[in-house]
């Protein structure tokens, strides 16, 4: 493993901060893509040069989640004509406050859990649990639309770090077919995000309300 | 043979595509079923079916339900083309295209011997059902597919984790790490305690979000209250056997690895409180569809009860997976068509079905009675094997509270149902087009059925399949 994966791990929490205190969309869904970014090179980090699987998985990481689905995300806010999350349901002092919480926590949780020889004193786990409890405080207290999907993909990078500890694990068919999951679910959400636009004039997921006992 | 009974689904899934007549379409999801059916018997006459290096592989638990999810979609794909035609202003292409994947990627999840392959499936027919759910375009179905996505991808996104962090298991003991699941069973034993529960927790949470346990299901009432009745019913008896068969693998690792008190508490406890949330909400539920979708509920935390009381409630829980399958196609198809004659699913609005249309109501009222275990239908059986598990193994506060439940259920179910099928139709409602034609209730007959027949006689191949899958469970004993 490379001096250079926990600096790089750093970078990634420091986006989650980021996404966590700004309400501007544009700057949450670029936050998003630079994870997905930084993910790509760790894969490479990680594994320890160039072989063939990293680098395709590497190539297809930076791909999908550093360009194809924050593009999409761009469009269905351009579509949307949002600029900003408004009236998060807690505000962005108590986000960043409650991310902090997390991370803290989330890095004495990893020192209690039996982590293995290669591993202690890596930020990978630590960064791993932070970043999908990042993921779903912006998932919770976010009321846009986009900005929740940008919560669940914060989560989902937050699993894919977990799973740059296990080099053997995921053979490369299965890694592809989870990040091509990801692009799906992205975009299936990105039509039914389009339709909410059209038929409510709104993306504010609480006028999502009809359906309730 | 592993790798046919993937693809011919998805290949009719592109041929239904290029289809261009709308009309001629829909025929093309009885024929698929049909032919998937049929191969689907073959395979099972085959002793070993697999491909890839034991990736895909067809297990005694595998081969039930694969079995099971073939004639549960062919029973639906006959229904199909005379809802379609019902709904002629609909462009019907998507959605045929969806069904038939569907098919395919159920397939995958049965086969799937590597727990990462296996995710990626769950993943995938869980989003090419989303455009089935938005069949209806309007506002309601909408929020319902945008709470199903959003919900549906965070807690699958969860059972990743848990995978991962059951591979990990395996790393931190300096096992070869695989997900593979022979792997992982085998080096069982050894594999991190810690770890082995963190990941069994986060799997429970991913794959109860998809099989819509409590607390984890507040998708479902809207997903399966707003979607057709034919989506409701492959949801209810397909897609949540799925994720159970998914929660099972990882049960079966637990108790290779001789953990299995720890797993059971857990069961038991989710289970019952499954059961519970369900007959609170069932009560005074005055939308049927939606109550259909708690009745799932309900049923998804009595397959986990039994597996988590053990012993022969396995067998019961395996035989309810079946019985409440085919229960919920009969009960969802003649909600459906009460609900196309009606044009309401309120039962505030709807009186009378057994006068407007008799079969559809007859069928959701002996729907109603074999869903919540009244004999002679085959749930009784399966519910009172698991009740008889419980009590033959001093579980008794268990025994208890489950037919406690059962009870109340029955009652705030059978409130509504009988306000929808008894007395006179409202005036206000004019009767449309719609009547009990041989394609909008034959597959629902043939169901209640199969489901009287599993309550007085299993027939041999079938319960040969049930008592291998059972033994499977208990690890080969």
């Amino acid at each position: 493993m490379s001096h250079a994966v926990d600096p790089l791990l750093v970078l990634v929490l420091l986006v989650n901060f980021f996404i966590l205190g700004t309400s501007r969309l544009r700057a949450v869904i670029t936050g998003s893509a630079l994870q997905g970014v930084l993910l790509g090179l760790l894969v490479v980090l990680v594994h320890g040069g160039l072989g063939l699987q990293s680098a395709a998985v590497a190539i297809a990481t930076i791909v999908i989640k550093g360009t194809l689905i924050p593009a999409l995300l761009h469009r269905a806010m351009r579509d949307a004509e949002i600029r900003r999350e408004i009236e998060p349901l807690i505000g962005y002092v108590a986000s960043l406050l409650l991310g902090a919480a997390a991370t803290g926590a989330a890095v004495l949780f990893a020192r209690v859990l039996p982590l293995a020889p290669e591993h202690v004193g890596s930020l990978l786990v630590p960064a791993s649990l932070a970043t999908v409890l990042t993921g779903f405080l912006v998932l919770c207290t976010r009321r846009k639309a986009i900005t929740q999907v940008v919560g669940y993909l914060v989560l989902e990078n937050g699993v894919f770090i977990m799973g740059l500890c296990l080099l053997d694990a995921m053979p490369f068919l299965v890694e592809v077919g989870v990040l091509l999951d990801l692009l799906v679910a992205v975009f299936g959400i990105g039509i039914i995000i389009n339709h909410i636009t059209r038929e409510f004039s709104s993306l504010d997921t609480a006028r999502l309300s009809a359906l309730r006992e | 043979m592993a790798i046919a009974l993937v693809l011919v689904p998805l290949a009719l899934a592109a041929v239904a595509f290029a289809i261009p007549s709308g009309r001629w379409r829909p025929w093309s999801l009885p024929a698929g079923g049909a032919v998937h059916l049929v191969l689907v018997l073959l395979a099972l006459r085959r002793p070993v079916v697999a491909a890839f290096d034991g990736w895909l592989f067809l297990d005694p638990l595998g081969r039930l339900i694969l079995g099971f999810l073939s004639l549960l979609f062919f029973l639906c794909a006959a229904y199909a083309p005379g809802y379609l035609a019902l709904r002629p202003a609909r462009s019907n292409r998507l959605f045929c295209t969806c069904l038939l994947t569907f098919l395919g990627t159920m397939t995958l999840i049965t086969e799937s011997h590597h727990l990462g392959l296996m995710w990626v499936a769950v993943e995938t027919t869980a989003l090419v059902s989303a455009p089935l759910l938005y069949f209806n375009r309007n506002h309601r179905s909408l929020e319902a597919t945008w709470k199903y996505l959003l919900i549906g991808s965070v807690g699958i996104a969860l059972a990743l984790l848990g995978s991962l962090f059951l591979a990990y298991a395996a790393f931190r003991s300096g096992l070869h790490t695989s997900l593979r699941f022979e792997d992982l069973v085998r080096e069982a034993p050894q594999l991190s305690r810690p770890w082995l529960h963190a990941a069994f927790v986060l799997l429970l949470v991913g794959y109860g979000t998809k099989m819509g346990l409590a607390p984890m299901h507040t998708w479902k009432p809207d997903a399966y209250g707003e979607s057709p009745g034919l989506v409701g019913a492959l949801l209810a008896g397909g897609l949540t056997s799925c994720a159970f068969l998914a929660l099972l693998r990882f049960y079966q690792i637990c108790a290779a690895a001789g953990d299995v008190t720890f797993v059971r508490q857990v069961m038991i406890v989710i289970g019952l409180l499954s059961m519970a949330v369900a007959g609170v909400f069932m009560a005074q539920q005055r939308d049927f569809k939606r109550m259909l979708a708690y009745s799932s509920v309900e049923h998804m935390g009595i397959l986990v009860l039994g597996m988590g009381i053990g012993g022969a409630a396995v067998f019961g829980a395996l035989l309810h997976l079946i019985n409440n399958g085919l229960t919920k196609v009969v009960l969802f198809l003649s909600a459906g068509n009460i609900h196309r004659s009606y044009g309401s699913k309120l039962s505030t609005h709807v009186s009378g079905a057994l006068r407007r249309v008799p079969v559809s109501g007859a069928l959701f009222l002996a729907g109603f009675f074999a869903i919540t275990g009244s004999p002679p239908f085959g749930l009784f059986l399966s519910e009172f094997t698991i009740l008889r598990a419980a009590i033959d193994s001093g579980q008794f506060v268990v025994g208890a509270s489950f037919l406690a439940i059962l009870f109340v259920v029955f009652v705030g179910m059978g409130a509504t149902v009988l306000s929808v099928v008894q007395g006179e139709p409202p005036q206000t409602t004019q009767p449309n087009a719609f009547h009990d034609s041989f394609l909008m209730v034959g597959p629902a007959a043939a169901c209640l059925a199969l489901v009287l027949l599993l309550g007085v006689y299993i027939p041999p191949p079938l319960n040969g399949l049930l008592q291998n899958a059972a033994s499977f469970l208990d690890g080969g004993r």
